[in-house]
């Protein structure tokens, strides 16, 4: 299968931080790729990098960057705000505040179509009307005439994502779209985007710090830790046989019915994600990880454990399977 | 929004009544009126006289309701100086005031606006620094000494423009230009500021993810919002250049409301002083009116609670 998007090598530098390392991932067509990790090691700053938005003062370097078959690395702001919004679109985490509070619904996602494809208005409300009924909202002909401050943070994420549908993308980037919502929300949203995709045989990189969404979703699995992709896998083998150490420890943290014992405390990873400065070689877990080697300090060895199954650690695959024994 | 709209015109009704009593009693506070008309040289005859004529010797309430009562229907009596309706002489000097307000106020906007913007989008550069700068020393300077020295300038050593008098367009450009001074400075850092929350705040980074123009980001989404609180001071800012142009309609002798102020005040033309006051006074409450309407029209979460 032929990828729709390839990042190789990714590097972004803010200031004094290495926020992304030499990232490498690639989404499918009609895949749900999910990009894990904790807090600060670099997700949706490789979310932002693919579309351009990355913050003023941020430098990003890759070996290649291809979207659909051609190489994007190089393009400008012109070149990249012509595929943003018409072939590659994203949702984020901030429901609440993602919409612009002065305009109505109907405006601000007939604003796409009528950017990209210069669709007279009418026929781009149509659409906008269509779109909300398919992710979910009663009476669209009422919400468009509505302003965000009007609707609930559900409705405003499903306006986000029917907003992102408007030019048919290939590519769907959400950067935690469920976190700000309630729990009974979250499921609806997830459920949504599964079936769009399914219907529109959407790409999407989904991003989430929630290994549950993970296991709901997700087609393959790349988990990131300071800056780095750490291991990559299909969603079933990386749950089956998580390989490097901080896969192993992120997934001894999630309570699982009828494995986990009353009074056993859940497994936890001690310390945090380091803040990484340029020129860091090695690999950013070793502080915190019980296997750490001298080894861990050199270039790290990108490996394969399986069919479709990399790692990116000093330990050969199955070393905790030979350290149990 | 109708219920807003008819909250905000109470208030600006009741603070009009106000201005109104005040007007009236602080005239009343300063002294005997009929000694004042009559003037140092007359007799006690005279001034009984005067108080009989004026209505003064009538109790201080019928005199305040009466007087109320004309007021409203824009009857502010006779000039004692100019010998004519004070109504007359208003209107015939609001004309020259509200323009050169106006036109203040447009070359103000038109500088401001770009200048908050450009310093927003390029924040932290040498180009913020020295819009900065430029709204400093704006704010620092005097107007009469502006005013002074663009005639000099332009009028006595380049003598592209008239210095002086209300004949012809050519003749607010340096009065128009010397009262947007006093507004560029507060409103190029209020741009500034409002463009700098907005260009950072979430529906930017969804406008262009959504692959807008630069332009369409900026202004339909970015200005949009930052306008807001830019169009209340503008107003407000609006209200200050109509009651404040006294030194500028002096300096470039303009004979607008300013100018009639100065004049009566120096004459003792109590009729005239309270009159000015009580109009500038409803020009500027009505202004903020007109700002508190504006701002519901621009900003959708106040219209729709």
């Amino acid at each position: 299968m032929s990828a729709l998007l390839e990042v190789q090598d990714l590097r972004v530098t803010i200031g004094s931080t290495a926020a992304v390392r030499g990232a490498s991932l690639a989404v499918n067509k009609g895949e749900t790729h999910c990009l894990v990790g904790e807090s600060g090691c670099g997700k949706s700053i490789t979310a932002l990098s693919v579309m351009g938005l990355l913050p003023r003062g941020a430098k990003r370097e890759t070996t290649a960057l291809r979207f659909a078959g051609e190489e994007i690395g190089h393009f400008g702001e012109r070149e990249m705000s012509r595929l943003r919004g018409d072939r590659m679109a994203m949702i984020f985490q901030e429901p609440m505040t993602s919409l612009n509070p002065a305009y109505t619904v109907g405006s601000q996602m007939t604003e796409v179509l009528r950017r990209h494809r210069g669709t007279p208005r009418a026929q781009a409300v149509d659409r906008a009307a269509e779109l909300l009924a398919r992710v979910g909202i009663t009476a669209p002909g009422l919400r468009l005439g509505q302003y965000p401050h009007q609707l609930s943070g559900g409705l405003r994420q499903r306006v986000m994502i029917a907003m992102a549908l408007m030019c048919d993308p290939e590519l769907l980037i959400a950067d935690e779209p469920t976190t700000a919502l309630d729990v009974t929300v979250q499921a609806q949203i997830l459920r949504l985007l599964a079936t769009l995709q399914k219907d529109l045989g959407l790409g999407i990189l989904l991003i989430t710090h929630d290994l549950g969404i993970v296991a709901r979703v997700a087609d393959r699995v790349s988990v990131m830790y300071a800056g780095e992709v750490v291991e990559s896998a299909p969603t079933a083998t990386l749950f089956a046989a998580p390989e490097h150490p901080y896969t192993r420890g992120l997934l001894s943290c999630v309570p699982v019915p009828g494995k986990v014992k009353r009074d056993e405390p859940l497994g936890s990873i001690p310390g945090v994600v380091p803040r990484m400065r340029p020129g860091f070689t090695g690999c950013g877990f070793r502080d915190r990880c019980g296997q750490a080697s001298p080894a861990c300090e050199g270039t790290l060895p990108r490996q394969q454990a399986g069919p479709d199954h990399e790692l990116l650690c000093t330990l050969a695959p199955g070393w905790h399977g030979r350290n149990a024994a | 929004m109708l219920r807003f709209i008819l909250r905000r015109f109470t208030v600006a009704v009741l603070v009009a009544l106000t201005v109104l009593t005040l007007a009236f009693l602080l005239t009343r506070l300063s002294g005997d009126l009929a000694i004042s008309i009559a003037g140092p040289n007359a007799t006690a005859a005279d001034v009984e006289t005067i108080r009989q004529v004026y209505g003064l010797n009538r109790p201080l309430v019928v005199q305040y309701f009466d007087w109320l009562g004309r007021a409203v229907q824009g009857d502010f009596g006779e000039s004692f100086f100019f010998r004519d309706r004070v109504a007359n002489l208003i209107a015939s000097r609001m004309g020259v005031t509200i323009t050169l307000g106006l036109v203040g106020l447009a070359i103000a906007l038109v500088v401001s606006l770009p200048l908050g913007i450009l310093a927003a989008v390029r924040e932290g550069s040498w180009v913020d620094r020295a819009v900065s700068l430029v709204a400093l020393v704006g704010q620092a300077m005097p107007s009469f000494w502006l005013g002074l020295v663009l005639m000099i300038t332009f009028g006595l050593n380049l003598g592209w423009l008239p210095i002086s008098g209300t004949g012809s367009w050519e003749h607010y450009v340096m009065p128009g230009v010397v009262l947007a001074f006093s507004a560029i400075p507060s409103l190029t850092r209020l741009t500034r500021s409002g463009m700098i929350e907005a260009l950072s705040s979430d529906y930017i980074r969804t406008a262009r993810a959504k692959g807008l123009s630069r332009l369409s980001i900026l202004v339909k989404h970015g200005f949009r919002n930052a306008a807001i609180p830019v169009v209340s001071i503008a107003a407000v800012q609006l209200g200050f250049m109509l009651g404040g142009s006294i030194v500028i309609e002096t300096v470039f002798a303009l004979h607008g409301i300013g100018y009639l102020a100065w004049e009566s005040i120096s004459k003792n033309d109590f009729p005239v002083v309270q009159a000015v006051v009580l109009v500038l006074a409803l020009i500027y409450i009505a202004l903020t009116l007109l700002a508190d309407l504006l701002n519901a029209v621009l900003d959708p979460r106040l219209r729709t609670s």
